[in-house]
């Protein structure tokens, strides 16, 4: 489902200017708090009523205040899964979780998963007797995950689902996500969130705010190797967002081959069977260039580019936007270094790559 | 004393539950006007709703007399249809609902502003529409609220005193309640003994009432709350 919004509001001192034009799939609010993430999702729930905007889901116009069209939230069909879970504490685990999809039946909404198959989905057979009150954290936010899947909805609408969680819970619960992005085919998501490792995992497409505007809306490949927005994912875990799939196992040598659209790269032996997708990051700073190809090296990643951009950071800093096959890399070097090397754009160069993050299990 | 103990105190629960039962709509509709941003009318509303609360209890019998009186504007039409309230058991039980509807409406305004107003929104994105969604989480989940309105007001219907003998007199049998009969015992020079007998039981009464209603309430709240 695509989701097309323009919306512009005004509270106090804050002013949200914000237009944002999303394929289906999972689009990610991410920016700091206080940047209007959670405005965007309340307006497309129908919780906030902007001053003026519109909001379109798959050609269903939800909200439009110069045509005077404002949906009620129960008819817009998002479901919306909040960062306090807002569980009802009157009613056990299968009531909460029945609560919309009885009225979706009602108001005749056929398909979709059914009851029994998200509580396998998330795990929730233990829990369904008990109430709200009993349920740790993570177990709240997966009964409220499942409430919200089994309303029927056209758009999942996430509002930093994972925030209130301590890491063991946090990393089980993307775990869960990121099987329900697998699975649900045809449920597209928006997910606010200030977590970049979140946005690696999950999304699709990124919109980055920043004070209520839109800095950048895109692929989220496309976007995490802009050298302008680095900064704003932070001058420690900026770079690349490699698409990639694991080509073999070689446990002999205790390593993973992944191959992605522009290489391979080599990375400690993984779990995972061959043939699955995953993502990798490769930090700016964990990318060395050289002119000539080195040998001797212990890295296990060598890979072949060419420059595309360079782009100060900093001081005394530059990034270097690299194309490794179709697959845009960026290098974090000192400028000292660029000039030494004579480095500039369509120059070929070796990427040596120090380290890879693996964005999942 | 001609009254046998039992039905005054018979006649004083039967005040005590009707003018519950007739405030208890009113303050709850006047406790969900209430609760929300502040208004000027809800400012007014509110003054309104504590009236009873903040005037001597004989002006307010006297303007239930002027309003519900024989000639009264709401008085008339009702003695018409069969329902006269001036001097009845009818009239005590509203001006003890009266009375007490300060003390109710505050109980569960403030259990409803409480409740989280997240959980509402949360109803209607999952397809609850408002009605339904105050029905099936706003109203369950204020019960303990309600039923802790119901009796601190049942607890004061049981002593209300100068709104029902200004409006519904004291008559043996009809409008004489526990503390009405105690007022007249002491009338009598030889009715001390009367007098300390009735107030005995309205303190057994009050204290076995408080006790039955806290175990209710702290049921009701586990229940609602898991």
């Amino acid at each position: 489902m695509s989701l097309d919004l323009a919306l512009s509001h005004r509270r106090g001192g804050f002013t949200l200017e914000a237009t944002v034009t999303a394929p289906p799939g999972v689009t990610a609010l991410f920016g700091p708090s206080g940047s209007g993430k959670s405005t965007i999702l309340a307006a497309v729930a129908g919780l906030l009523r902007p001053d003026r905007g519109r909001v379109v889901a798959s050609g269903r116009v939800l909200l439009d205040t110069a045509r005077g069209i404002d949906l009620p939230p129960e008819h817009r069909r998002c479901g919306v899964v909040f960062q306090d879970s807002r569980l009802f504490a009157h009613l056990d685990v299968r009531a909460n979780l029945r609560f919309g999809l009885r009225r979706a039946a009602r108001r005749g909404r056929a398909g979709g998963p059914g009851l029994d198959e998200i509580v396998a989905l998330l795990g929730l057979g233990a829990l369904l007797d008990r109430r709200p009150a009993g349920l740790s954290g993570g177990e709240r936010a997966r009964v409220a995950i499942g409430r919200a899947l089994l309303s029927r909805p056209a758009l999942l609408l996430m509002d930093e689902p994972l925030a209130a969680l301590d890491a063991p819970r946090r990393a089980d619960i993307l775990d869960y996500l990121h099987r329900l992005r697998g699975l649900t085919g045809g449920l597209s998501m928006l997910y606010v969130t200030h977590a970049l490792d979140e946005v690696d995992r999950l999304a699709d497409t990124l919109v980055l705010l920043d004070a209520g505007r839109v800095r950048a809306c895109g692929p989220v490949f496309e976007l995490m190797a802009r050298p302008d927005l680095a900064e704003a994912f932070g001058a420690e875990r900026a770079g690349a967002l490699v698409a990639a799939r694991i080509a073999a196992h070689h446990p002999e040598r205790g390593l993973s081959e992944l191959a992605f659209d522009g290489g391979s790269l080599w990375l400690p032996l993984l779990s995972a069977a061959p043939g699955s997708a995953l993502r990798v990051r490769i930090r700016a700073r964990d990318i060395a260039l050289a002119t000539e190809r080195p040998a001797g090296l212990s890295s296990h990643n060598l890979l072949p580019a060419r420059i595309t951009a360079l782009a100060p950071a900093g001081p005394h800093e530059c990034l270097v936007v690299l194309a490794c096959g179709a697959t845009p890399l960026l290098a974090l070097l000192t400028r000292d270094a660029v000039t030494r090397l004579g480095l500039d754009i369509g120059r070929p160069v070796w990427a040596v790559v120090k380290s890879v993050t693996l964005t999942g299990p | 004393m001609d009254t046998p103990l039992a039905s005054v105190v018979w006649l004083t629960l039967q005040v005590a539950a009707g003018g519950v039962a007739l405030a208890l709509p009113f303050a709850l509709a006047c406790a969900i006007c209430l609760s929300g941003p502040r208004r000027v009318w809800r400012v007014g509303l509110d003054a309104l709703v504590h009236l009873p609360l903040v005037l001597p209890p004989v002006v307010v019998g006297w303007g239930l007399l002027v309003v519900f009186g024989t000639h009264g504007p709401l008085g008339a039409p009702l003695a018409r249809i069969g329902l006269p309230l001036v001097f009845t058991r009818a009239g005590a039980i509203l001006a003890t609902a009266v009375m007490i509807l300060p003390l109710i409406t505050r109980a569960i305004r403030l259990s409803l502003d409480g409740l989280d107003p997240g959980l509402l929104a949360a109803a209607r994105t999952l397809g609850a529409a408002p009605l339904d969604a105050w029905f099936c989480v706003v109203l369950p989940l204020a019960s303990p609220g309600i039923l802790a309105g119901a009796v601190i007001g049942f607890a004061a219907a049981l002593g209300e005193f100068g709104a029902v003998i200004t409006f519904a007199a004291n008559i043996p049998g009809q409008t004489q309640t526990l503390p009405l009969a105690i007022y007249t015992a002491l009338q009598d020079p030889e009715g001390d003994a009367v007098a300390a007998r009735l107030a005995l039981v309205a303190a057994a009464l009050a204290v076995g009432l408080l006790l039955v209603a806290g175990r209710l309430e702290s049921w009701l709240r586990r229940r609602v709350n898991g």
